[in-house]
């Protein structure tokens, strides 16, 4: 299967999921690309101008040259309700569900012109308490433990874009809305801003710490506390 | 160059020795205030064009600002994160709505639909006129939106509230306003050009002429005109409130005033996918009438490719969500959006097929405008099958909003607003000018741009499959971008931006130096049998045909190699 994961690697449980759309996709148009461009090719070859050839004269109507173009096309039709099938299960496990475990983590993101602050559960577990951890442009997971995220933003859109995870959401002032990721790569990467949202738009980066069970521990343990960490 | 778009007749000297009608206009009413449609689709061409050098030169300007960081671009000067933003906004915005539109559609419209349908002139020739005063207003507003202070609009082409909304947030209180006034007027004018459009095809047509005998571009403009009038309505709604929002206060996409900032996103969208296929239909209309001439065919399934044309039309109004997956719609409507998006490749493959089929048995002639007209078929295909990718919604959370979009998109609008204009303007030349154009620098235009066209954006596929996103002044800030391998890639794209650009000026030397000095051209040069090219003069006056002349129709546009006939082709004019 053809995957993109030799441009980026796949940071989280549904990256690969994501990556097999992509693949089937690639497949599936890539083969109609060669066809087709294949096809065109050989007509401008074999038909070019030739000396005392005439060209022939069809309406398009009939049945067997229509065909042709006819059962190809039916074939379109079958691949499309592939792409559908593969693209619609992917979305549905992504984007409206959010899985029900127990080891969960809730963190609150907030966008703004043009930084990105987050509110982390302290040492209880639970956010909104004393013990939350705030930061600004650090947002600090633990790898194979499912993080919700609770996005809002003060001024205008954003778009919370972590590529090595595939996700993207587009942050709304006004609403909270609700996705979640399953960290499996640990490391340091990229959180992008990927909605035009002013002069600053092209700053507007954090980093993603995805960190082991002891080390994400030790993190908390260190920053836990009534007071905000930076 | 061509003329400044303050200037719309400066173009105009060329036609000085060509025929007249009955009555001889002064300069004045013939090239400032024609009611000619030749001369109106000419001023539209020739201010689209002017807009284009716009367009091409902000494109420069931050394309070497991603490329080489942080220098001074040679005739712009350092590019600021403010007007990086800005420079994309106006160029997304110049190259759809200030040259697409205007070319593909009013310019060749207008000249197009009386010649080829053979009538004397548009049915509302002084709305005609108006309508390009109003565009004119239009270019006027959108340049003085880049000089008022604060600078121009830079919240992207599709102006997302409330970025666009708030100028606390935008930090451009007068230029984000401008720049939505100037969208408003242009398509109040098109609205007007549209209905003239579809009247003089409903009514003005030669005798004879059936619906099914009617060349294919009359069709596809007479459609996308349909199409842009159905769709802009909502838009220009969002247009005004959004000036109220900017102006007035009023809160209509302000969460803070009660307002849903999604909103305009589904007027903009229901205006902006349908405005996709607006500029795409006359771009194959090209291709049809120059594949046909110059591969000797009849059209191959002429009823199939219209039926298919309004069933991409028609479809093309329940897919604009598509833009808004990951958006903040709910979830559950992006599978209805993915099913209706993916099921558009149904009719479009099929144009494309029965396109291509078309050459099957033909006799091809590698001309100037068949290079075009095959060049179109050769990337619109890529464009096409990559959308695949992005209407599908499992794949789109990745690839939103990243260069693969960006690359995706310009393999189906550089197709349609420049190959396809290029397909079209070396067809017509003749027909415009009166003269022919050099077949060898046109040959040498097209292999430059084709190919340097594809070295720009194979290298933004990957960039975009590879994590990178839209509109950011320099990937430096985000370490996974900033890599040598990738900067190279930005590089080698904006190095062939600039051989792509080079090569234009090759077309602008053969375009205007053709237009004086070329061979005079003959009275049908491409043997083509459509209504056009039976005037009695290559260029004709007002009117088109004397009115004792007026062209009868016997036959269909593209009767080719006629199995029995000596001549290749049978004009629609000539009695059986």
């Amino acid at each position: 299967m053809i995957t993109i994961d030799w441009l980026i690697p796949q940071g989280s449980t549904y990256a690969a999921d994501i990556d097999q759309v992509i693949g089937v996709i690639g497949l599936i148009v890539g083969f109609w690309w060669l066809v087709t461009q294949g096809m065109f090719t050989y007509l401008l070859w074999e038909y070019r101008e030739k000396a005392g050839v005439k060209a022939a004269y069809y309406t398009g109507h009939e049945h067997d040259l229509h065909k042709w173009v006819a059962y190809p096309h039916y074939l379109i039709i079958l691949c499309d309700v592939v792409v559908i099938y593969f693209a619609v299960s992917v979305w549905y496990n992504v984007k409206q569900v959010i899985p029900e475990n127990e080891d969960q983590e809730i963190v609150r993101v907030v966008a703004q012109q043009w930084a990105w602050s987050f509110q982390h559960p302290g040492a209880d577990g639970e956010l909104g308490t004393d013990d939350d951890i705030f930061t600004v442009d650090e947002l600090h997971v633990q790898s194979n433990r499912t993080m919700i995220f609770n996005l809002e933003s003060r001024d205008v859109m954003h778009s919370f874009s972590v590529p090595v995870w595939r996700i993207k959401q587009d942050v709304i002032p006004g609403r909270i809305i609700t996705g979640w990721v399953t960290p499996t790569l640990e490391g340091e990467f990229d959180l992008q801003c990927a909605e035009m949202c002013g002069v600053g738009h092209g700053i507007m980066g954090a980093k993603v710490f995805v960190e082991s069970p002891e080390q994400h521990a030790n993190w908390i343990a260190a920053n836990s506390g009534p007071v905000a960490s930076r | 160059m061509s003329a400044p778009a303050s200037d719309p007749h400066g173009h105009g000297h060329g036609h000085d020795d060509h025929g007249h009608g009955h009555h001889e206009p002064t300069f004045i009413e013939k090239f400032v205030f024609p009611t000619d449609h030749k001369y109106i689709g000419m001023q539209y061409m020739f201010t689209g064009m002017a807009m284009a050098l716009f367009g091409g030169f902000f494109v420069y300007a931050f394309r070497m600002q991603l490329a080489f960081p942080g220098i001074n671009v040679p005739l712009y000067g350092h590019v600021s994160p403010l007007e990086y933003n800005a420079l994309v906004t106006n160029h997304g915005t110049i190259m759809i709505f200030w040259v697409a539109m205007p070319v593909l559609i009013a310019a060749f419209g207008n000249f197009l639909i009386p010649l080829m349908i053979g009538a004397d002139d548009m049915v509302f020739p002084r709305l005609n006129r108006l309508s390009y005063q109003i565009f004119l207003v239009s270019c006027l507003v959108l340049i003085t939106s880049w000089f008022v202070p604060g600078g121009g609009f830079g919240g992207a082409w599709t102006a997302y509230p409330p970025l666009s909304s708030n100028s606390e947030y935008s930090l451009t209180p007068l230029g984000s306003t401008l720049w939505v006034v100037a969208v408003a007027l242009e398509f109040a004018a098109f609205l007007l050009g549209g209905i003239n459009f579809i009247t003089t095809a409903m009514n003005s047509r030669a005798p004879g002429m059936r619906a099914m005998d009617v060349p294919m571009i009359v069709w596809m403009i007479c459609i996308a005109s349909i199409l842009f009038m159905v769709s802009v309505g909502p838009l220009i709604a969002g247009a005004i409130m959004l000036i109220f929002d900017q102006q007035l206060n009023t809160g209509f996409f302000d969460p803070r005033q009660g307002g849903d900032p999604v909103l305009w996103q589904h007027l903009f969208w229901f205006f902006g996918h349908p405005e996709v296929y607006v500029v795409l239909l006359p771009a194959t209309g090209f291709v049809a009438e120059v594949i046909t001439v110059f591969s000797r065919k009849k059209l191959f399934g002429y009823q199939t490719i219209l039926y298919t044309t309004i069933g991409t039309g028609v479809l093309s109004f329940f897919v604009w969500a598509h833009h808004q997956f990951i958006s903040g719609i709910d979830p559950r409507m992006a599978n209805v959006f993915t099913v209706t998006t993916v099921l558009i490749s149904i009719p479009i493959a099929e144009m494309m097929f029965l396109y291509i089929a078309t050459l099957y048995g033909g006799s091809i002639r590698y001309t100037t405008p068949m290079l075009w007209a095959l060049g179109f078929i050769a990337t619109f295909l890529i464009g096409g099958v990559t959308g695949i990718f992005l209407g599908a919604s499992g794949a789109d959370i990745y690839f939103h909003d990243t260069y693969f979009v960006l690359a995706h998109f310009h393999y189906t609008f550089f197709p349609i607003a420049f190959i396809g204009t290029f397909t079209g303007l070396t067809f017509w030349f003749p027909k415009m000018f009166g003269r022919m154009l050099n077949e060898t620098l046109g040959k040498i235009h097209f292999w430059g741009t084709f190919i340097s066209f594809n070295c720009i954006f194979m290298p933004l596929f990957v960039l975009g499959a590879a994590g990178q996103h839209r509109r950011i002044y320099n990937y430096n800030h985000f370490p996974e971008l900033a890599t040598p391998d990738m900067q190279s890639l930005r590089v080698m794209a904006t190095v062939s931006l600039l051989v792509l650009i080079s090569f234009q000026v090759v077309f602008l030397f053969n375009f205007f130096y053709s237009m004086f000095r070329g061979p005079i051209a003959p009275r049908n040069p491409w043997k083509s049998g459509t209504l056009e090219w039976t005037t009695p003069t290559v260029c004709p006056g007002h009117g088109n045909w004397p009115p004792d002349q007026m062209p009868t129709v016997y036959r269909g546009p593209y009767e080719y190699s006629v199995p029995g006939r000596e001549l290749d082709y049978w004009p629609q004019n000539e009695p059986n």
